[in-house]
């Protein structure tokens, strides 16, 4: 552990600023790939699709059917999204991710819970961990694809409702970084800790609850983060099989049958699932900032 | 027989009489420790009695075993052989009954707790009730001069004072006994000699029996009533070299006393024999 003499600062910055450089940073960011964008469209519509003077031709085609303008993306999402319909495709990419959301963060609260048990109950028992930790990382290696029919048939025959399958593929791929990084947690306190615990004849539910778990909790943080981003992924693909209309999985698959005519829908409705995703991401690090202060959080 | 001879015979009686009635706190009794079935000898045959109030430290090269043994009168680690009694009882109960308050190298704070929350710790754990608890909490930091840090958090202080603070904590619920391994050993030199009379302040306030391990002659010379010297391969007891001579209370005159010196020289020449005896073997 450093240890620091309290010293003043040399300069005083006000204490809205790294906050709102923060922001601005992630916006001119993404200035920035914009910029990347429109400016490979140039290029490559300049030069053809292929290096000069060679037949190299450009990994990714320029023309706006393959790659749509910025502008045409964003200005689709202020259109009706079915012909007819009467939602542009922003409200109903709104709503879909609306209930896909709900349907990850089903998944993520069981897969947390779940994976955290699971965790807890590998540290405690060296044997289990030895037996059951193959078997573990095997399942991540799975295919989802594979996997996600599956458990949507075991659903239907238990007659229980099509989301319930959904949430349960989530949690699938959301158990694991949980599992890991509470193991790494509970097991990152020195020796010495340890055997002091031991000098005051503590039980192992007093070393669980006053040393492992609290120094357990900015691992299981990293995993909580990363766990946001999976069990989005989770439910969309869960979706397909499940033969769910309204989340973002149905509106995915549609705009991909209309790739070739309109691609800006599908641009614009993947843009819109990541940002559910970091959506998610975000909130999870909202509440590490609550939970840790920030001499113990793992990532700045 | 004539007159002398008897004068030494009443003299001899009357020391093996004083010596059983002297109050042991701890009584090492033939303690071997081997590792890798046999082939590591960490201990051999280590016999002690420290007496209570005592301060005593193991002072030797590394390898000689010394904090094995320590760990072995707190019962961290068992032996293989022989026993570790503690005011008559064995050193698992002792630790079950929370006779030892142990003090390490690395002061091992939980950074998400304050000073004062680090120093409660054994006291939470031994189910103290919580108006006991910060009353002890604030003698123990006033003890070690920091009750202005309770509020603070360990990274916020220097090594010195998160050791003082690991102290306190040692020190928290009242142990008979003091073990403490190398606890200076990360300190630079100013701060290491101010912590050595910060502890014998300690130590003289509340009279606990102090077991220190160290590699540092004068360090051990300078705290201690006796200095056990041992040697390593295999691990055992060469020398106890008694430094009570040496005036009280210690403080920074003591550190430039002749006597202070010829002990340090005297413990010097039992290592170096020691070394000598080894190379030679």
């Amino acid at each position: 552990m450093a240890s620091l003499a309290l010293e003043a600062p040399l300069s005083v910055t006000p204490p809205w600023w790294p906050p709102l450089r923060r922001v601005l940073a992630f916006f001119i960011v993404v200035l920035v790939l914009c910029a990347v964008w429109e400016g490979y469209k140039v290029v490559g519509q300049a030069f053809g699709d292929k290096f000069p003077g060679t037949t190299l031709s450009f990994p990714v085609r320029s023309d706006d059917k393959s790659m749509p303008h910025i502008w045409t993306i964003i200005g689709v999402l202020f259109q009706p999204a079915r012909r007819g319909g009467e939602d542009i495709l922003l409200v109903l990419l709104a709503k879909a991710a609306l209930f896909t959301w709900r349907e990850a963060a089903a998944g993520f609260v069981l897969g947390s819970v779940v994976g955290f048990a699971l965790g807890a109950l590998l540290g405690r028992f060296v044997l289990l961990e030895r037996s059951l930790m193959p078997y573990i990382v095997a399942s991540q290696t799975v295919p989802l694809l594979a996997i996600a029919p599956m458990i949507v048939i075991w659903g239907g025959r238990l007659n229980w409702p099509a989301w319930w399958s959904v949430a349960l593929i989530s949690t699938y791929l959301t158990f694991f970084p949980v599992t890991i990084n509470t193991l790494r947690g509970l097991r990152s306190p020195n020796p010495t800790a340890i055997e002091l615990m031991r000098s005051y004849a503590a039980s192992d539910l007093q070393v669980l609850w006053k040393l492992r778990l609290p120094a357990a909790l900015p691992y299981i943080f990293t995993a909580l983060k990363i766990s946001a981003t999976t069990s989005v992924i989770g439910a969309i693909v869960g979706e397909l099989p499940s033969g769910i209309a309204d989340g973002l999985g149905r509106v995915l698959l549609t705009f991909s049958y209309y790739y070739i005519s309109g691609p800006e829908k599908l641009y614009a409705s993947v843009i819109g699932a990541a940002a559910l995703g970091i959506m998610f991401a975000a909130l999870v690090i909202l509440v590490e900032r609550l939970v840790l202060p920030e001499s113990r959080r793992l990532e700045n | 027989m004539d007159d002398t001879d008897f004068k030494q015979s009443v003299s001899s009686v009357v020391k093996v009489f004083w010596s059983i009635t002297l109050t042991s706190v701890i009584s090492i009794q033939n303690i071997s420790k081997v590792y890798s079935q046999g082939n590591v000898t960490a201990l051999s045959d280590i016999n002690l009695e420290i007496a209570s109030g005592e301060f005593v430290s193991l002072l030797g090269p590394s390898g000689c075993g010394k904090s094995t043994l320590l760990r072995l009168i707190g019962d961290l680690i068992a032996p293989s052989a022989g026993m570790v009694l503690v005011n008559g009882r064995s050193a698992p109960e002792a630790r079950q009954s929370r006779d030892y308050g142990m003090v390490f190298q690395q002061a091992t704070l939980y950074d998400w707790r304050t000073v004062s929350k680090n120093v409660q710790l054994p006291l939470e754990i031994m189910n103290y009730p919580a108006a006991q608890r910060e009353t002890r909490t604030r003698e123990m930091l006033r003890l070690v001069q920091l009750e202005d840090f309770g509020q603070h958090y360990p990274w916020q202080l220097s090594g010195g004072m998160q050791q003082r603070v690991a102290i306190a904590r040692a020190l928290a619920f009242a142990p008979k006994i003091l073990l403490m391994d190398e606890p200076f050993g990360a300190l630079d030199e100013m701060t290491r000699e101010r912590m050595q009379l910060e502890l014998l302040r300690i130590w003289g306030q509340t009279q606990t029996t102090v077991v220190f391990v160290t590699h540092s002659i004068p360090e051990a010379v300078f705290l201690s009533t006796r200095v056990v010297v041992m040697s390593p391969r295999p691990g055992r007891i060469t020398d106890i070299v008694d430094t009570s001579s040496l005036p009280t209370p210690r403080d920074f005159e003591t550190r430039e006393a002749p006597l202070f010196f010829q002990k340090i020289t005297e413990v010097r020449e039992c290592l170096r024999r020691d070394e000598v005896r080894g190379a030679s073997s």
